[in-house]
C-alpha cells in the first residue's frame, strides 16, 4: 500500500465567482515509503496547490487524499500535518520566536510532546540542519539568509515527519548554500527513511537527487517516471515552458552531431563518464 | 476568509460616475452626507434614496457587490436599531413587559437610523467603488492643497495613504501564506478560548510585522533611488481637469441639498 495517495484530486479556486479557476484536476498520485520524488512544472501549473493538499492544508473541491490508507479528511485532527511535513517557499519569513531554539520547538510543542522530548527533537533537527548549539540561542533575525533557511527547515524536520515536502527549498541561495540545504534534507531522509517530495524549478537539483520525476502542466500530471525518461524528452519539456538539465541538453546536442551517447544521461557525472568512455 | 474583504474596494468600469473628477466626487460625497443628515421626514428620505439608486444605476455596480460590502457593518446597524427600539421614550406604548418598553416612536427612530446608516455607508462606498485609490488620493491631495499654507504636510499624508492602500492586498496575501506555513507546523488558529486564540496569532503577527517593515524599507530605497524627495516641484502623469459633466454633477449635488433643506422647512 502506498504511504501517500490521492484519488481524482481536484481543486477549484473561488468557485461560483467570475474569478473561478481550476488549479488541479483529477490528480491520481501515489508515493511510497522512502521514495525521493521531484515535482516540476512552470509557474501556475498547480504544483503548490497540489502539495498543500497532501497535509490537509487545503481541502479538495472533489477527490480524496489518503495517508497510510486513511482519508485525511475523515477525522478532524491535525495529526497528518505532523506526519506530512510541509516546508513552504522562503520559509525563513515564518520565523517568529525570540531564539532559534524556540522557533524549531514550535512544531514539536504543537504536537503536545513533553519538554524533554521537545528539547531532544530540537537538537536532533538542528543536527540535520548543521546548526550548532551557539546558533540555537541566537535570535533568528541575527542569522544570514542561508542560516535562516536552515533553521526554518529544521522547524519542520523537528516534527519528524514521515513525508517531507519542500517547495523550492534552495530558491534564492548561492550555489554553496543550495548544496548545503539539499545535503541537509537528504541526510534527514536517509536517517529515518522518509519519503521526500521536492518541488523546484532547478532541474539540476532534481537531476542530482530524486529517483522519480512528476511533471505538472496546467493542473494535470503530464509526465511521471524515472528522471532519464522525463529528461530525455527535451522538446516536450521546452513546449511546457521548462528545460531539461544542462547535461541532458549537452548530450542531446552531441547526439544530434552524431556522437553516440545514450539518452539516459542527465547529470554532469554521467556525461563526464560517458565522454571518457568514448575517448578510451 | 481573507478573500472576501470588499470594504471600499475599487470596482473597475467606464461609466460617467467612474469618469467624474475625483475632487468632484469627494465634494459630492460630503454634500451627500450633509444632505442625508439634514433630511427629515419621509419625503426627504425618499428623495435621498432616489438619488442613491440613480447614482448606483449610473455606475453599473451590481447590487450584490453593494450588499456584500455592507455585511461587515451589519452588526453596528443591528446594534443601533436595538438601542433605538429599547431606549427611545414615547407616548404610544406598543409593548411592555418587566422593564422593557417598546414605543411607536422607538420603532420609527430605529427605522430612520437604520435607513440613514445604510444609505450613509452605501453612498460613501459608491465613491470608493468608482474611484481607484490612486485617483482618490490625488483628488484628496489637490482638495487639501490650500492647507499647505498653514504648513500641513498634505503631500506626505496623501503619499502615506496611497502607499497604505497599495499594500493592503499584498499584506492580506502575505497573511494567508504565513498562516498556511504555521498551520503546517501544527498551529491552530480556529479552536480554543479567547486567550488561547490571542496567543495563537503571535506566530502570525510577528512575521507579518517583520515583513511589513522589510517591505517599507525596500520601498523607501526604491523611491529614493528614483529621486523621490517629496511633493516639491513634482509633476503628475494624470493632470486632473474639470469638465462640463463635473460642473453639472456639482450643480446636481447642490440642487439635492437645497431640495432636502426646503423639504425640511416645509416639514413634510
Amino acid at each position: 500500500m502506498p504511504l501517500l495517495q490521492t484519488e481524482k484530486l481536484t481543486h477549484t479556486y473561488s468557485p461560483g465567482t467570475p474569478f473561478e479557476r481550476v488549479a488541479i484536476a483529477d490528480i491520481d498520485f501515489t508515493a511510497d515509503k522512502g521514495e525521493c520524488l521531484g515535482i516540476i512544472g512552470h509557474t501556475g501549473s498547480g504544483k503548490s496547490t497540489f502539495i498543500q493538499h497532501l497535509n490537509g492544508l487545503l481541502k479538495p473541491t472533489s477527490g480524496h487524499v489518503y495517508y497510510d490508507g486513511k482519508d485525511i479528511h475523515q477525522t478532524k485532527d491535525l495529526k497528518v500535518r505532523f506526519k506530512v511535513g510541509l516546508v513552504f517557499q522562503y520559509p525563513e519569513y515564518q520565523l517568529f520566536e525570540s531564539t532559534v531554539f524556540d522557533d524549531i520547538a514550535f512544531g514539536p510543542k504543537n504536537m503536545g510532546l513533553s519538554e524533554s522530548e521537545v528539547k531532544e527533537r530540537v537538537h536532533e533537527a538542528a543536527g540535520f540542519s548543521r546548526l550548532s548549539e551557539e546558533f540555537l540561542q541566537k535570535s533568528p533575525f541575527e542569522l544570514s539568509g542561508g542560516q535562516k533557511r536552515r533553521a526554518a527547515i529544521a522547524g519542520v524536520i523537528a516534527m519528524m515527519p514521515e513525508v517531507l515536502i519542500l517547495d523550492e527549498p534552495a530558491a534564492g541561495l548561492d550555489p554553496g548554500g543550495r548544496a548545503e540545504i539539499i545535503e541537509n534534507i537528504l541526510a534527514y531522509k536517509e536517517a529515518v527513511n522518509a519519503t521526500l517530495i521536492m518541488v523546484t524549478h532547478s532541474m539540476e537539483d532534481i537531476a542530482n537527487t530524486v529517483d522519480r520525476v512528476i511533471l505538472f502542466d496546467d493542473g494535470v500530471i503530464a509526465m511521471d517516471g524515472a528522471p532519464k525518461d522525463v529528461f530525455s524528452q527535451g522538446e516536450r519539456l521546452t513546449a511546457m515552458g521548462l528545460a531539461a538539465p544542462k547535461a541532458a541538453m549537452v548530450a542531446g546536442r552531441l547526439r544530434a552531431l552524431g556522437i553516440p551517447l545514450g539518452n539516459d544521461i542527465y547529470t554532469m557525472p554521467q556525461l563526464r563518464a560517458a565522454l571518457n568512455a568514448l575517448k578510451n | 476568509m481573507l478573500k472576501n474583504i470588499t470594504l471600499g474596494q475599487y470596482f473597475p468600469g467606464d461609466t460617467i460616475v467612474h469618469r467624474l473628477d475625483p475632487r468632484v466626487k469627494l465634494v459630492l460625497t460630503i454634500v451627500y452626507i450633509a444632505a442625508l443628515f439634514s433630511a427629515q421626514g419621509i419625503w426627504g428620505y425618499v428623495l435621498m434614496f432616489a438619488v442613491l439608486v440613480t447614482c448606483f444605476a449610473l455606475s453599473r455596480i451590481p447590487v450584490k457587490t453593494v450588499l456584500r460590502g455592507v455585511r461587515p457593518i451589519l452588526i453596528i446597524i443591528i446594534f443601533t436599531a436595538v438601542l433605538n427600539i429599547f431606549f427611545t421614550d414615547g407616548e404610544t406604548v406598543l409593548f411592555q413587559a418587566w422593564r422593557i418598553t417598546i414605543t411607536q416612536e422607538g420603532l420609527y427612530a430605529a427605522a430612520f437610523m437604520v435607513t440613514r446608516l445604510f444609505m450613509l455607508i452605501t453612498g460613501t462606498f459608491l465613491l470608493t467603488y468608482t474611484t481607484s485609490p490612486i485617483a482618490l488620493t490625488d483628488g484628496l491631495e489637490l482638495l487639501l492643497n490650500p492647507l499647505k499654507k498653514i504648513r500641513l504636510p498634505i503631500h506626505e499624508l496623501a503619499m502615506m495613504m496611497s502607499i497604505a492602500l497599495r499594500f493592503i492586498p499584498t499584506l492580506i496575501e502575505e497573511t494567508g501564506k504565513i498562516m498556511q506555513a504555521q498551520k503546517a507546523r501544527g498551529a491552530d488558529f480556529e479552536s480554543g478560548g479567547l486567550i488561547k486564540r490571542a496567543r495563537a496569532v503571535l506566530p502570525l503577527i510577528i512575521p507579518l510585522f517583520i515583513s511589513a517593515f522589510r517591505r517599507a524599507d525596500e520601498l523607501a530605497i526604491a523611491m529614493e533611488s528614483r529621486c523621490y524627495h517629496g511633493g516639491e516641484g513634482r509633476t503628475r502623469m494624470k493632470v486632473l481637469k474639470t469638465q462640463a459633466r463635473d460642473y453639472m454633477a456639482l450643480f446636481g449635488g447642490a440642487a439635492v441639498l437645497a431640495a432636502v433643506i426646503i423639504l425640511r422647512r416645509l416639514a413634510l
